[in-house]
């Protein structure tokens, strides 16, 4: 099937206007929320049901083209990057609120739902969807399903991961399963849902998902708290958690993301070279007694200033600060460069000593915001795309980043995933033998590597892993054999 | 003491509709419904076109500007509060991807019909710029590409004159209202309604209909002096700007803001005056627009004024770039810059004098919609609220989705009809589910997509007014039929 054939097929499927195909309109999605890696598609599909899904997927399968699907586009590791001569599958347009059930606390939704829209859903009804990416006004829930997103409260409550119920999922070769439970909490056999959570787009296109929605909690609060360096405010992180505190928050942000910050949407936040905020939540005792803990360990570790919030505005101020810190990063410089690396907590100061000294050495900023509950950093590498070299400079400074994590116990990744970005990294944290077994699960669901090919793993070795689009051999195709 | 979490949403998400400037979590675009009708218009089969290729895309003046371009980080957060992103959930008409078709244009792809169709989409709303964490300014690059479009791109003949015929009227109150005339007319007898019930409406395109469609009730046109004293002592001197569809369509809203101003201790002038040419700057046409800007400065800067003031949002904010506009032309640059920074929304204004005249209280529900050269283009949201809120009785309720355009936009909704149908009807449902007994906003163009909306959906019973007509009937001690009756 030649090009022109495949733009009639598809147009078939989803009427003229779900089918991108002139060159112009193609770049716009050549890529993803990382500008780094460009790959302008053959073809954009902008299905609106699980069926069409279907039909695109079985026609990419019988033609043996390769396929990615792609949510909001706002992933940092490169996931939704398109493959030359593939089809990209759009799901912006599958944006429906399938089902509310309130009584057994479950929301059903098409992937292209935005992650925000979930909790205005069920906010009359006092629930929220609790997962929260600093995205989550426009990541949309496949993509969160996709790439085990998480966010600020995920350290008492968890990732994605822990609020998916169940998927309906079309897999490579057009078939359409469904994996986990329906409204029971838990299923009988493999479970299967944990592989597919975190699969950047992997093993299959989800288009159905079940999430878990929870009750607002009774109580919460929130403070803010300056610190003279982020060795202090580390500090009181350890302090916090140590006495057996989960608060429902925990950030940092060091003085340059603070500069940054205010330059840009101007939360009011004191000079400091660190600051925490710290949110509780739960019932209405534990909260204003543990509020007190959290207050005297910051105390004792020298914080400079603390504010409590003192209503709804001042805490929205707090985390607008927080939530805009990656996108104000292009008020100080002209790219940067998020990196996303995992530490255990007490590895966060020695980390982050690292970190300044490899900043220094490259000559280039580096700004630090992070979850410091769990270690989940996220350094943001400072340069100039204009600046002949600086971009490589850069990215050979966010590989030392990662390097450092993993000598320090850590791993590649908290929550924006492997993908295209950080595939060469993979073999510095697994074994071959490792890899292989992954692959292994790989091959079961899309044995003809056909669906978002090109991520994850460095060194395709099972199931025909090749570069390029693949087709499929004639006698597979004839039916007389099913794989090689 | 503890706190609860309001019972309107987390505290999360409140926090988050405040990163991207909204008010609540309900100001952020949810469409639950399938794509729509107008999707035909872009990627669809409907549009047509004209094969207009220039390579590259930009000449040397004034392209867009390459380091407004590299402040987007590509993040995608401006996504979900553009309206065109709304209605067809694809990438091209995101303001995401329209700096990158920008930037594509800049060095690696030509001036054709793909790129021109997304930047002609665009609604010129400035949500994006609302909503853009990394303070990215759409405005001035949406702006040089449109000149870019109106200087390099062949349009199609029809498209081409019925543009001409757009910016042959609506800048000139002569002109219009010498249309107007006949129209009121034919609105008096019922031509259209007889048309469209003979079938012959149909047929005339679609852009026609939405013209004739958004034809307001003329009401007779209230004529204001040259000048006002104040009311007591003077607290300022200040001009007035009378507009052209303002002045022809909504003349009373003039005569309030005068009277207004006067009772809140202004002089006022109201000299004869052109265009500002805002229509003009928004659709690129670059000469035109600079001329009006230059004529409507020379009307102004002699007379010796603390402030001049505009009611309505699009010119308003016109009037603030002069100088950003008038940046090449030596002979007017500084004087452009002076003049813009006395410029004035009037809600603007009338907060930063202060209240004085008295208000009497008008017991009524009011919703305010937010024009969005106001609210995005100007940041003016608190003051037109406030304005309200000082007049005793008044409940003024929040409208769902404020951020999202009603389809206005200038001459947006003549020349991109079905698009913004789509974004009109989902306004007025959003406006009648707030129950309000009147809605109040602060731009002409507003007034007219919102009436024509209703009007579709059977509901143009619904009063309209501008803030100072409001505040005017407050002054003056009307009873509250006079503004619901209107
Ligand atoms: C400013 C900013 C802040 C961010 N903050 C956070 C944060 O705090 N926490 C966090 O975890 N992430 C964060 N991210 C990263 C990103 O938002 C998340 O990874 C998000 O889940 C991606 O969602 P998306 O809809 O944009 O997916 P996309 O980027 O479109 O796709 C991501 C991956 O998911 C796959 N995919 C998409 N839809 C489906 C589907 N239906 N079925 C199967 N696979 C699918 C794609 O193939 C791709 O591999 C941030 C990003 C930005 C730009
Ligand atoms: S100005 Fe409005 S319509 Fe245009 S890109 Fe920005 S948000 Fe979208
Ligand atoms: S315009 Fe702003 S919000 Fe939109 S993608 Fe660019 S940086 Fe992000």
């Amino acid at each position: 099937m030649d090009r022109g054939q495949l733009i009639e097929t598809m147009q078939e499927i989803l009427g003229p206007e779900g089918v991108i195909h002139e060159r112009e309109q193609l770049r716009t999605y050549e890529c993803d929320g990382l500008m780094n890696y460009r790959v302008i598609p053959d073809l954009v599909v902008l299905p609106e049901s699980a069926e069409q899904v279907q039909q695109i997927v079985q026609t990419c399968y019988d033609e043996g083209i390769p396929f990615v699907a792609r949510g909001s586009g706002t992933g940092l590791s490169g996931g939704a990057l398109p493959v030359e001569s593939g089809v990209l599958i759009v799901l912006t347009r599958m944006r429906r609120i399938l089902e509310v059930d309130i009584p057994n606390g479950r929301v059903v939704v098409e992937p292209g739902v935005i992650n925000i829209w979930v909790s205005q859903e069920v906010a009359d009804e006092g629930y929220y969807y609790a997962p929260d990416p600093a995205s989550q006004i426009v990541s949309s829930i496949g993509g969160n399903l996709a790439e085990n997103s998480g966010g600020v409260h995920c350290l008492k409550y968890g990732f994605t991961t822990n609020h998916v119920m169940g998927a309906e999922v079309v897999l490579a070769d057009g078939s359409v399963v469904h994996i986990g439970g329906g409204k029971a909490p838990d299923a009988p056999g493999y479970e299967l849902l944990g592989a597919f959570v975190g699969s950047e787009g992997t093993l299959g296109i989800a288009t159905k998902i079940t999430l878990r929605i929870l009750r607002k909690p009774e109580a919460v609060r929130t403070l803010l708290a300056a610190f003279k360096d982020t060795e202090e405010a580390g500090g009181a992180v350890s302090g916090i958690i140590g006495g057996g505190i989960v608060p429902a928050a925990i950030e940092m942000m060091d003085a340059l993301t603070i500069e940054a910050v205010e330059k840009q949407v101007s939360p009011g936040f004191p000079e400091a070279g660190a600051i925490l905020i710290v949110e509780l939540d739960g019932p209405e005792a534990e909260v204003a007694n543990q509020f007190d803990q959290v207050i005297k360990v910051c105390e004792e570790n020298d914080a400079s200033e603390i504010r409590i919030a003192e209503d709804d505005e001042e805490r929205a101020l707090f985390w607008k600060g927080r939530k805009a810190a990656f996108g104000a990063m292009g008020s100080i410089s002209n790219d940067y460069y998020v990196q996303d690396g995992v530490v255990p907590r007490t590895e966060l100061g020695a980390v982050l000593k690292k970190i300044a000294d490899l900043s220094e050495e490259y000559d280039l900023r580096v700004a630090n915001v992070f979850h410091a509950g769990d270690g989940n950093l996220h350094p943001l590498v400072l340069y100039d795309n204009d600046t002949p070299g600086e971009a490589d400079k850069a990215e050979e400074l966010a590989g030392e980043i990662v390097f450092a994590c993993l000598e320090h116990g850590g791993s590649l990744t908290g929550e924006h995933g492997i993908g295209r970005d950080k595939m060469k990294y993979m073999p510095q944290m697994f074994t071959a033998d490792d890899m292989d077994v992954m692959q292994l699960l790989r091959c079961a669901f899309d044995p003809h590597r056909i669906c978002n090919p090109g991520k994850i793993f460095p060194t395709p070795r099972l199931c025909g892993e090749r570069p390029g689009p693949f087709h499929m051999h004639p006698v597979q195709k004839a039916g007389l054999a099913e794989n090689f | 003491m503890t706190e609860r979490r309001n019972p309107e949403g987390t505290t999360g998400e409140e926090a988050m509709a405040g990163a991207i400037g909204a008010g609540s979590p309900e100001d952020i675009g949810q469409s639950t419904h399938a794509a729509s009708d107008s999707i035909q218009q872009t990627v669809g089969a409907a549009r047509p076109e004209s094969g207009s290729y220039m390579f590259p895309a930009f000449d040397a003046h004034h392209p867009p500007d390459k380091d407004l371009i590299d402040d987007c980080v590509h993040c995608g957060f401006c996504l979900p509060t553009c309206p065109t992103y709304v209605l067809f959930g694809e990438e091209m008409d995101s303001p995401r991807g329209r700096i990158y078709l920008m930037n594509k244009g800049l060095t690696e792809e030509p001036m054709n019909d793909e790129m021109v169709r997304h930047w002609d989409l665009c609604l010129g709303c400035m949500a994006c710029v609302t909503a853009c964490p990394s303070g990215v300014q759409y405005d001035k690059l949406i702006e040089s590409t449109r000149q870019q479009v109106e200087r390099r791109y062949e349009r199609r003949a029809d498209d081409k004159v019925f543009r001409e015929m757009i910016f042959q009227f609506f800048p000139y109150p002569n002109r219009l209202r010498a249309v107007a005339a006949p129209m009121r007319l034919y609105q008096r007898f019922g031509i259209g309604d007889k048309l469209r019930r003979a079938g012959i409406m149909q047929r005339i395109p679609a852009r026609m209909r939405a013209m004739e469609a958004l034809l307001p009730d003329l009401p007779k046109e209230e004529k204001i002096p040259d000048l006002t004293g104040p009311l007591g002592e003077m607290r300022r001197r200040v001009g007035v700007l009378t507009g052209c569809v303002q002045r022809v369509f909504f003349s009373p809203v003039n005569a309030a803001t005068v009277r207004v101003l006067a009772a809140e201790g202004c002089e006022v002038v109201a000299p004869k005056q052109g265009c500002c040419g805002a229509l003009s700057t928004h659709a690129g046409r670059e000469e035109e627009s600079l001329d009006f800007a230059r004529k409507t400065i020379e009307t102004f800067d002699d007379l010796n004024l603390d402030n001049v003031i505009v009611n309505a949002a699009g010119c308003g904010s016109t009037m603030k770039e002069y100088g950003y506009l008038l940046r090449d032309d030596p002979e007017y640059a500084e004087r452009a810059k002076a003049f813009s920074a006395k410029v004035r929304d009037v809600s603007e204004f009338l907060q930063e004098l202060g209240p004085v005249a008295e208000r009497n209280p008008l017991p009524v529900t009011a919703a305010y919609h937010d024009a969005c050269h106001l609210a995005h283009a100007q940041g003016i949201r608190r003051q037109p609220r406030q304005t309200l809120k000082q007049i005793p009785g008044m409940d003024v309720k929040e409208i769902r989705e404020a951020e999202i355009c009603c389809g206005s936009a200038g001459i947006y909704n003549m020349i991109e009809p079905e698009p913004a149908a789509e974004l009109g009807e989902r306004k007025a449902n959003n406006i009648l589910k707030t129950g309000a007994q009147i809605i109040v906003t602060s731009n002409p163009g507003c007034m007219l997509q919102i009436q024509s909306s209703l009007k579709k959906m059977g509901r143009d019973g619904l009063p309209m007014a501008h803030p100072v007509e409001v505040l005017d009937a407050s002054l003056r001690g009307d009873p509250v039929e006079t503004l619901l009756d209107k």
